[in-house]
């Protein structure tokens, strides 16, 4: 009896959690899936489902000049933070990874307060700055701050990957004869690579997608492709638009595919 | 000659390498910031005349208040919708092959790193008045005219719980893969149902994952701009756009900066809450 009073208690709790976690799921998956759809439309709304499908808003797409323009310099912005991103971010990671002293724990926090502040806030200081100094607003600004959001995902997916080198391999090089910057070379970097490359990509993804920040550091000659889609869709629900994101979730999947073969993503934004 | 190579430690990086990104950042980073501050100080535009006034104007403003008021209560609610949906996932995480979940990680990392904007115009496709959910309800003869779906809070909730859930999901995966299995085995063998196991022990332990989850989702949540202004439209006001508003189309940068510090201070004191709580709950569980 009571036996099988638990087999039904433990049935309708495994039921549940499933049937939550697979609605979950959905959610999750569905919205990517529905723009996908819809940009194949034939028609001239965004009505699910389609009445017929067609690749013409994709053709649309090709002659969409200030799509094509704003794309170029959001790829071009993203490339230089990253690239700075990682310059800054692996040294700094070296520094504070095995450190236990209160300096590095503070600076930990400050390399990763970017993540929780409200980026917005940190748009507008930046422009106040920029416009004290009398510098303009300019890709460089973009790429300035950008870095600032970007280095966060460097310095953890870095900092990560050092905890899980040996220090015995570390030792046992300089107990072998070899110096610092040949260790360095030879085992160090080769080791955290796939952490360093998984960090870049995540502050690639996230500079070409960022909003707020470029909200206040950019203007009409250097128009960033997230903002330029915020604009259109303000104004109207241009299925243009829907080819657009059905580019950007394909080579969104596609990179995504290409990283956790290079890095393991995903077993490393879980460890 | 043989000692001193030995005694020096080859296994830590000198403090100096942190030094390019520390400069970085307190040029680019905790200078903006401080003149924010400043400015912020101030009672006139021109940045003349020292005081608090845009503190009191804030604070005094039913208005400001209220913006500030439905801001964090999204943000709650949003992390509330998050966790329900988000636990289960990775219960079941837990419960499948390694094939299985290599998929549902892939599934719960793809739209955080799918453009924002994407993800939020596809809300307005499925929440719109000629979009799925409309248009499923009225074939299946539910309902006559279309509902409102778009620009309510109920739409805002749940776009932006889509939105952020891999913020949750993914710590609540890294805290119950820490639960030794063992535990739950021992609970129920000693007499006690699913569901008391799960939320006497399983919910309990997962507890700094919940409250890592919880940080980064209310954060993100708060401060997600794109996703607050297209699916609230102009009816709804939350703090970043009231920010971009006065500093941009009134060009207020005092009050823009009050506002920005408010807002700041607010997102600081969630996070220290909820990171109080962790360290709590962690010394509760080590013990």
């Amino acid at each position: 009896m009571s036996s099988r009073k638990r087999t039904w208690e433990a049935i309708s709790f495994e039921l549940v959690m499933t049937v939550i976690a697979i609605i979950a799921l959905i959610i999750i998956i569905a919205p990517s899936l529905v723009v996908l759809i819809v940009s194949f439309t034939s028609g001239f709304s965004l009505r699910f489902p389609p009445p017929g499908y067609s690749l013409r808003w994709y053709a649309e797409l090709w002659n969409a000049w200030q799509l094509h323009f704003a794309a170029k310099n959001s790829l071009i912005v993203a490339l230089w933070a990253t690239g700075l991103s990682v310059v800054l971010g692996v040294a700094a990671a070296l520094a504070i990874s095995r450190s236990q002293t209160l300096s590095a724990r503070l600076l930990d926090s400050l390399f990763m307060s970017p993540l929780v502040l409200p980026a917005l806030a940190f748009g507008l200081a930046a422009l106040m700055l920029f416009s004290l100094v009398g510098l303009p607003v300019s890709p460089l600004t973009l790429v300035i701050g950008h870095t600032v959001v970007c280095v966060p995902y460097i310095v953890r997916n870095t900092v990560a990957a050092l905890a899980q080198l040996e220090p015995t391999l570390l030792e046992s090089s300089a107990v072998l004869g070899a110096s610092r910057l040949y260790t360095f070379r030879r085992i160090v970097l080769p080791l955290i690579r796939p952490g360093i490359i998984a960090g870049a990509f995540i502050a690639f993804m996230s500079s070409f997608d960022n909003v707020p920040v470029s909200l206040f550091l950019r203007d009409a000659a250097t128009d960033m492709l997230p903002i330029r889609m915020w604009q259109d869709l303000e104004g109207k629900l241009d299925v243009t638009i829907a080819a657009l994101s059905g580019v950007l979730i394909i080579a969104t999947v596609a990179l995504v595919a290409v990283m956790e073969r290079v890095t393991g993503l995903s077993r490393r934004l879980t460890n | 000659m043989g000692a001193a190579p030995a005694s020096r430690d080859v296994t830590s990086y000198g403090m100096g390498l942190a030094a390019p990104l520390a400069l970085f950042f307190l040029v680019f980073f905790v200078a903006p910031l401080l003149q924010l501050f400043w400015l912020s100080l101030h009672n006139d535009t021109a940045a003349l005349h020292w005081g608090l006034g845009q503190y009191l104007h804030f604070l005094t403003d039913p208005f400001s208040l209220g913006v500030l008021g439905s801001t964090l209560l999204l943000g709650a609610e949003v992390t509330a919708v998050c966790l329900v949906l988000g636990f289960p996932i990775a219960w079941l995480y837990q419960r499948v092959g390694p094939r299985l979940q290599t998929t549902i990680i892939l599934i719960v990392l793809l739209p955080l790193l799918t453009s924002v904007v994407v993800r939020t115009f596809a809300w307005i496709v499925i929440l719109g008045r000629q979009g799925i959910i409309n248009a499923m309800l009225q074939s299946l003869g539910i309902i006559d005219t279309p509902l409102k779906l778009l620009y309510t809070q109920f739409g805002v909730v749940i776009a932006l719980a889509q939105v952020q859930m891999p913020l949750m999901t993914l710590p609540l995966i890294t805290a119950l893969g820490r639960i030794d299995p063992n535990l739950d085995d021992a609970s129920c063998s000693l007499g006690a149902g699913s569901w008391r196991t799960f939320f006497r022990i399983v919910l309990p332990l997962s507890l700094p994952g919940v409250i890592a989850g919880s940080t980064l989702t209310y954060a993100a949540a708060i401060t997600a701009f794109i996703t607050q202004s297209l699916i609230g439209g102009g009816q709804m006001l939350f703090m970043p756009m009231y920010l971009y508003q006065q500093a941009s189309t009134l060009q207020n940068w005092p009050f823009a900066s009050a506002i920005s510090i408010i807002f700041l201070l607010a997102v600081l004191a969630v996070v220290s809450v909820f990171t109080t709580l962790g360290r709590m709950s962690r010394g509760h569980g080590g013990g």
